[in-house]
């Protein structure tokens, strides 16, 4: 043992082999994309694969479930790991990354590559790229669109028997709804039913409260009902706009919409429960943002001509929005590899990459493929997913955006399940929340 | 004569291993045997606390790395003991914890009670009562919330056939009145087999020539119970409250798993509420305050309860 360990030999050929194996490592440009555990990020892994034979570079994936994906990204981010070169982070990060140097700047990248944020949906250049807000600055490629939207038991909705019953009772057709109004009537229409000898229910909506969920979800009733985060002339200024007699409404109406129809228990409840429930044939409605439309069209109980899909219906004043989703690919500032990180933003910009990304489920925010005459009719949910998209509005990106976050999640969770208090009381709440961040940012 | 404990330990290092090692004394073998185990503590015990301590008097976010830190005084802590969720959460933990130690000791005393019979099969029924507290708090929580779930929940079947309701018509873990009571009916099924355990030690303790003698003096069955077995076993079971206060006063895994603190706030427990604070909302400042408060709060009760503790086993 004691020969060994002294042997010059011996060590002279671990000293070899170990410079070997970091020699490779450094010309491998081995690079670790960060994403969230979902079905997207499986097909991006397909899609990768072009990148790894035409670069010779190595992807590794680092992805983690949606309700710890925040927490793990932004530690690592905030502790400035090295562990990814390439980030997909939400879109409300992009202002605390901007601000705190997280992510590259790629304005004079985009301009060295031609790339040109003119060729994707404003609405996602604006939610995922840009920081500050409506200026010409980039932090990230728009590189997965989503949006709120809601899937319907397209077969149900179908029935003689139904169509018959629910025309007697509300004196319109069984029809996709136009309005919030119209939404609860269909759920309410089917909850406790009984369909196929199975009880059903009505509506599966998001009412989490861990991470993002309820406001995710109820931001959607709330916008239609006229909500807004603040005064469109003066910024920050939330009294009067946050708690106004509208968005009130809209909050009394998601709550409404959870004590008629949900199924039992579905109290703490985001994307994976609403897609079970309704996968699982117990809703006739659910709300969930459109990446999960690829897999519920495939699905072999719910798929194909079994389900519709259309875009958050209106308010009772016409307005309608939906809560956008989705996310941009930065390069983090941190990584050692900054230019093989870019090289797969240049490549994933390209349009036949574009193109290759939405036929295997990923949502391309490029303009020249969901503008191309044929991708409407591409698959059943295309169409609904770009009405969708022409009404997005999104939640604060502010670097506070997590204290923001956090104080909707409790007010609404508090007055939606936990039945605390008045819809007033509750944005009443928000508004001092709010501004009690924005006082500790410094914005009054 | 031999004072501090590296001499005590030098002096009890054995001739040999010190007369081997050429150039170091017996004190200095100690100490290089002790020094490891110091520095690991100095770094991932003391280091933190005291560090902990210093960023609770400042307006640090750690995801504001270009924000200068500034001092705040004590600013964070009275934010804190003035902010009414902190107090509700207060609440909801002192809630959570009082009927869990309760339940807990009752149930696991009358357990260790029956096992300590001698019957056939003891062992083996000694051992499924104890599967519960090797499973992992994620995995319980995880499996409960289904076991809880109003339409394929075996517990509100149960429930259902007992009281001859719906079981869809109510939920666990969706109310608020009852959901503050599934985390406790989860946390005392997951421990109290191990404050039966504690029990069954102090049961096992006590020599059978007392109650021989206790028997010879026609001492009922009773009283032997409340001046025997009663007295004797009170050292295990405060040392078995005390082990169970300070695990549920942390508790984390668990309740986020079954009810993620809500509906609303109302399972919200202060290590949850400081989670958020902390790694949610980034206010780390705030949050190494909350911390300082509740690391206070423990270690006072328990140095209260040690003492008392200590009192009762003297006499």
């Amino acid at each position: 043992m004691r020969s060994l360990l002294l042997s010059p030999a011996v060590a002279a050929g671990i000293y070899l082999a170990v410079s070997a194996a970091t020699a490779s490592h450094a010309q491998a440009a081995d690079l670790t994309l960060c994403w969230a555990a979902w079905d997207p990020a499986n097909a991006l892994v397909e899609l990768s694969k072009d990148f790894e034979k035409k670069s010779g570079n190595k992807m590794h994936y680092e992805f983690v479930p949606w309700p710890n994906f925040a927490d793990r990204m932004l530690n690592e981010l905030n502790s400035s790991g090295k562990l990814c070169d390439l980030m997909i982070g939400d879109s409300q990060w992009i202002g605390g990354a901007a601000e705190n140097g997280q992510y590259v700047k790629l304005n004079d990248f985009f301009d060295k590559e031609g790339i040109k944020m003119d060729d994707f949906i404003p609405a996602t250049v604006v939610g995922y790229a840009e920081w500050p807000k409506n200026t010409p600055n980039y932090w990230a490629l728009p590189a997965f669109a989503d949006v709120v939207g809601w899937t319907y038991r397209a077969d149900w909705f179908s029935r003689p028997e139904l169509q018959a019953e629910f025309k007697k009772k509300y004196g319109r057709d069984l029809a996709v709804p136009k309005t919030w109004d119209e939404l609860t009537d269909i759920a309410a229409f089917f909850q406790g039913r009984e369909i196929d000898g199975k009880k059903v229910y009505g509506a599966a909506i998001y009412t989490e409260r861990g991470s993002e969920g309820i406001t995710m979800g109820a931001m959607n009733a709330l916008y239609s009902y006229g909500f807004q985060y603040q005064n469109p002339n003066k910024p920050y200024d939330l009294e009067g706009f946050v708690n106004s007699a509208e968005a009130v409404a809209g909050l009394e109406k998601y709550k409404k919409l959870y004590e008629c129809c949900t199924p039992p228990g579905h109290s703490d409840a985001y994307m994976t429960e609403d897609v079970d429930a309704y996968k699982s044939g117990q809703v006739a409605l659910q709300m969930n943002f459109t990446f999960t439309w690829p897999g519920i069209n495939a699905d072999a109980n719910v798929g194909g001509k079994k389900t519709g899909y259309f875009p958050n219906p209106a308010g009772p004043k016409g307005a309608q929005f939906a809560q956008l989703g989705g996310q941009g690919i930065s390069v983090v500032a941190n990584s050692d590899k900054k230019t093989e990180a870019l090289d797969y933003i240049k490549w994933f910009a390209q349009p036949e990459i574009q193109r290759k990304w939405w036929a295997f489920g990923g949502y391309s925010a490029l303009k020249a493929v969901v503008d191309d005459p044929g991708f409407a009719s591409s698959q059943p949910y295309a169409k609904p997913f770009l009405n969708s998209m022409a009404i997005v509005e999104d939640f604060w990106a502010e670097p506070s955006y997590a204290s923001l976050l956090q104080a909707s999640q409790k007010r609404f969770h508090d007055y939606v399940v936990a039945n605390q208090g008045t819809a007033k009381d509750a944005l009443d709440g928000l508004v001092k929340d709010w501004k009690g961040v924005f006082q500790d940012d410094g914005k009054y | 004569m031999l004072h501090s404990p590296i001499d005590r330990i030098a002096g009890a290092t054995p001739p040999a291993i010190a007369a081997r090692v050429k150039g170091l004394s017996d004190r200095a073998i100690a100490w290089l045997f002790v020094a490891p185990s110091i520095v690991l503590l100095l770094a991932i015990n003391i280091f933190p606390l005291i560090w902990t301590i210093r960023l609770s008097f400042t307006n640090f976010r750690v995801n504001r790395p270009n924000e200068p830190i500034r001092f705040v005084g004590l600013r964070n802590y009275i934010n804190i003991l003035t902010d009414g969720d902190v107090w509700r959460s207060m609440q909801a933990t002192a809630h959570f914890l009082i009927w869990t130690i309760i339940l807990q000791v009752l149930i696991g005393f009358f357990l260790a009670y029956l096992i300590n019979k001698k019957f056939r099969g003891n062992d083996l029924w000694t051992t499924i009562i104890v599967l519960p507290m090797m499973l992992s708090p994620a995995v319980v929580g995880n499996f409960w919330t289904f076991l809880y779930q109003p339409q394929i929940g075996l517990f509100n079947y149960v429930i259902a056939f007992l009281t001859g309701n719906d079981p869809s018509s109510f939920s666990m873990i969706a109310s608020t009145t009852l959901a503050p009571w599934a985390i406790v009916i989860v946390d005392t099924w997951m421990w109290t087999p191990f404050v039966m355990l504690i029990c069954l030690a102090g049961l096992r303790s006590i020599p059978s020539s007392i109650y021989e003698a206790a028997e010879c003096d026609r001492a009922s069955k009773w009283r032997q119970f409340w001046t025997i077995t009663i007295p004797m076993v009170l050292p295990f079971l405060m040392l078995a409250v005390l082990f169970r206060g300070i695990e549920n006063f942390k508790m984390f895994d668990l309740v986020v798993q079954l009810t993620g603190g809500g509906p609303g706030s109302i399972t919200e427990l202060t290590s949850i509420n400081l989670k958020r604070a902390a790694f949610e909302q980034w206010r780390t400042g705030y949050a190494s305050a909350y911390a300082v408060i509740l690391f206070v709060t423990v270690f006072g009760l328990a140095s209260i309860y040690v003492k008392a503790l200590n009192r009762v086993k003297q006499r």
